[in-house]
């Protein structure tokens, strides 16, 4: 009779992590940022597979990685999303409950499964400001591990995330208005991506979670309402 | 839904986009069995009475009174029939309130689900089909006594039209080309509404004729609000057209009301 080979459990994380990040490292960078008028979402993507979606009222998804595990992930969100607002209330739908469930099921699958999902999410949440506790912005970044993390003002995924990161930091400003944000995402995103490619609005997925709408806050921006913002002055 | 002892947690035991079929499967406990109630309760919880709906020039209007009934008690002057279901539909609600008023939540949510996990809205056509489906799903309970008979009416951008249809308790679904009415009044506004519709109706009056018609059924029908001029409780018309919903105003449904007190005072068969 065989024995299997012992393998220590530092050693099965540690490839299991290396195997993720492998993943995801091939990928495109997504950034989120806080604006003037809510939250905006802006990914590198010009395929019609969409990686930033509408959860609910005032919460949106962003996901980097392998396509079919993030958008399940994201279906999930929204089964839970819609199921939580109809036995409760809408306004019971949070941000921090969402992320916090996402990072359950991705922190589950890492430790139970042999393969790990290789994805990072976003968790966007915009404010409300007819109640008093739930005017702040959010983001929560969610990795392959489950690991989860709150970030104030933006944040960044994916692939060559450190150097998207870095012009962030350098540049963003509290309360920008959003046409100031788009272009910030815009030079972020493009000292993250493959030299020989030069971004433009044609080559951005980029979505509002618009403070000043009611109910549903997400909407999806258009090449030329994107090109809009990006001339703007 | 999430991480439910020894599942694989990313796959629940339901994988489509319907939510009503996701609360059948996974949350049953949100969808109580109401059959089980028996028609005791049929008798003793709040019914709503009239409501109408009409094509007109640029789309449909939808009206209710603001009436419930429980037995031969007022239950609520001001309770709510006409629910936005979507941005361009629109679900009126007569029968037993309390499964009336959720079969509506769970439309509304069923249509947004739908679109946020398919990425594209339902035709207007599939949308008056998955309410004919949750009316089939409560049938037990109206055998007992507590029927969901709902009008459901919408711009169907595809075909750049308003459309209506009426249910009946087993989810029977007709569409009508002109104009219908449901609940205890539903009669009296139909015979109204035949007397004022035409296809080439404007918008001012379409609300005049849904107004003359819930008039009528309030006058025949005593479990029919109507419109209600001391306590300021007004029906509620929405209208639907390719630019979305938009709600009479309490002014104008006043102003509609008056002309036709008016109109009884001068000795008019109003």
């Amino acid at each position: 009779m065989s024995m299997p080979f012992y393998v220590s459990p530092e050693q099965v994380m540690a490839d299991k992590a290396e195997f993720a990040r492998k993943g995801i490292s091939r990928g495109k960078s997504i950034v989120g940022l806080e604006h003037q008028g809510g939250v905006l979402l802006m990914a590198e993507n010009a395929t019609a597979l969409y990686k930033v979606g509408e959860i609910y009222d005032r919460l949106a998804f962003a996901g980097v990685g392998k396509f079919s595990e993030f958008d399940q992930l994201r279906k999930v969100g929204v089964r839970f999303a819609d199921t939580k607002g109809y036995a409760y209330s809408r306004e019971d739908v949070r941000g921090r409950g969402l992320a916090n469930a996402f990072s359950q099921v991705i922190g589950d699958v890492f430790t139970r499964e042999n393969k790990p999902l290789e994805l990072e999410i976003i968790v966007a949440e915009v404010g409300d400001d007819r109640y008093e506790d739930h005017r702040n912005n959010s983001l929560y970044v969610i990795k392959y591990d489950g690991f989860i993390s709150d970030h104030p003002g933006f944040c960044a995924i994916g692939g060559n995330v450190e150097d998207v990161e870095s012009v962030l930091q350098t540049d963003y400003r509290d309360g920008m208005p959003v046409g100031d944000a788009a272009k910030l995402g815009l030079r972020a995103l493009s000292a993250g991506a493959e030299r020989s490619s030069e971004l433009d609005a044609g080559s951005l997925e980029v979505c509002l979670l618009d403070r000043e709408r009611t109910g549903r806050k997400f909407c999806r921006l258009s090449a030329d309402e994107v090109q809009g913002m990006l001339d703007g002055s | 839904m999430f991480s439910e002892g020894g599942t694989v947690p990313l796959q629940g035991s339901y994988q489509g986009s319907s939510f009503f079929e996701l609360l059948q499967v996974e949350h049953d406990h949100l969808l109580p069995d109401l059959s089980a109630w028996g028609e005791s309760a049929a008798a003793m919880i709040p019914h709503g009475t009239t409501v109408l709906t009409m094509k007109f020039g640029s789309g449909v209007l939808v009206a209710g009174d603001r009436l419930a009934t429980a037995g031969h008690s007022v239950a609520s002057r001001d309770v709510v029939k006409v629910f936005e279901t979507d941005p361009y539909s629109v679900m009126a609600i007569s029968g037993a309130a309390g499964p009336c008023i959720e079969m509506a939540r769970i439309l509304s949510v069923e249509l947004e689900h739908y679109e946020k996990l398919e990425g594209e809205a339902l035709e207007l056509e599939g949308k008056a089909n998955k309410l004919s489906q949750m009316i089939r799903a409560n049938l037990p309970a109206a055998m007992q006594g507590l029927a969901v008979v709902p009008l459901f009416a919408g711009f169907d951008t595809r075909r750049k039209t308003g459309r209506l249809w009426k249910f009946d308790i087993t989810g029977g679904r007709y569409e009508e080309g002109e104009f219908d009415a449901t609940g205890s009044g539903g009669l009296y506004a139909r015979e109204s509404l035949k007397h004022g519709w035409r296809a080439d109706l404007g918008r001012d009056e379409a609300v005049k004729v849904a107004v003359a018609g819930l008039t009528a059924a309030a006058d025949e029908d005593r479990a029919t609000g109507g419109v209600d001029l001391e306590r300021g409780i007004y029906p509620i018309i929405k209208i639907c057209t390719s630019d979305g919903h938009e709600d009479a105003t309490e002014e104008e449904i006043a102003a509609c009301y008056r002309s036709i007190l008016e109109a009884r005072a001068a000795g008019g068969n109003l």
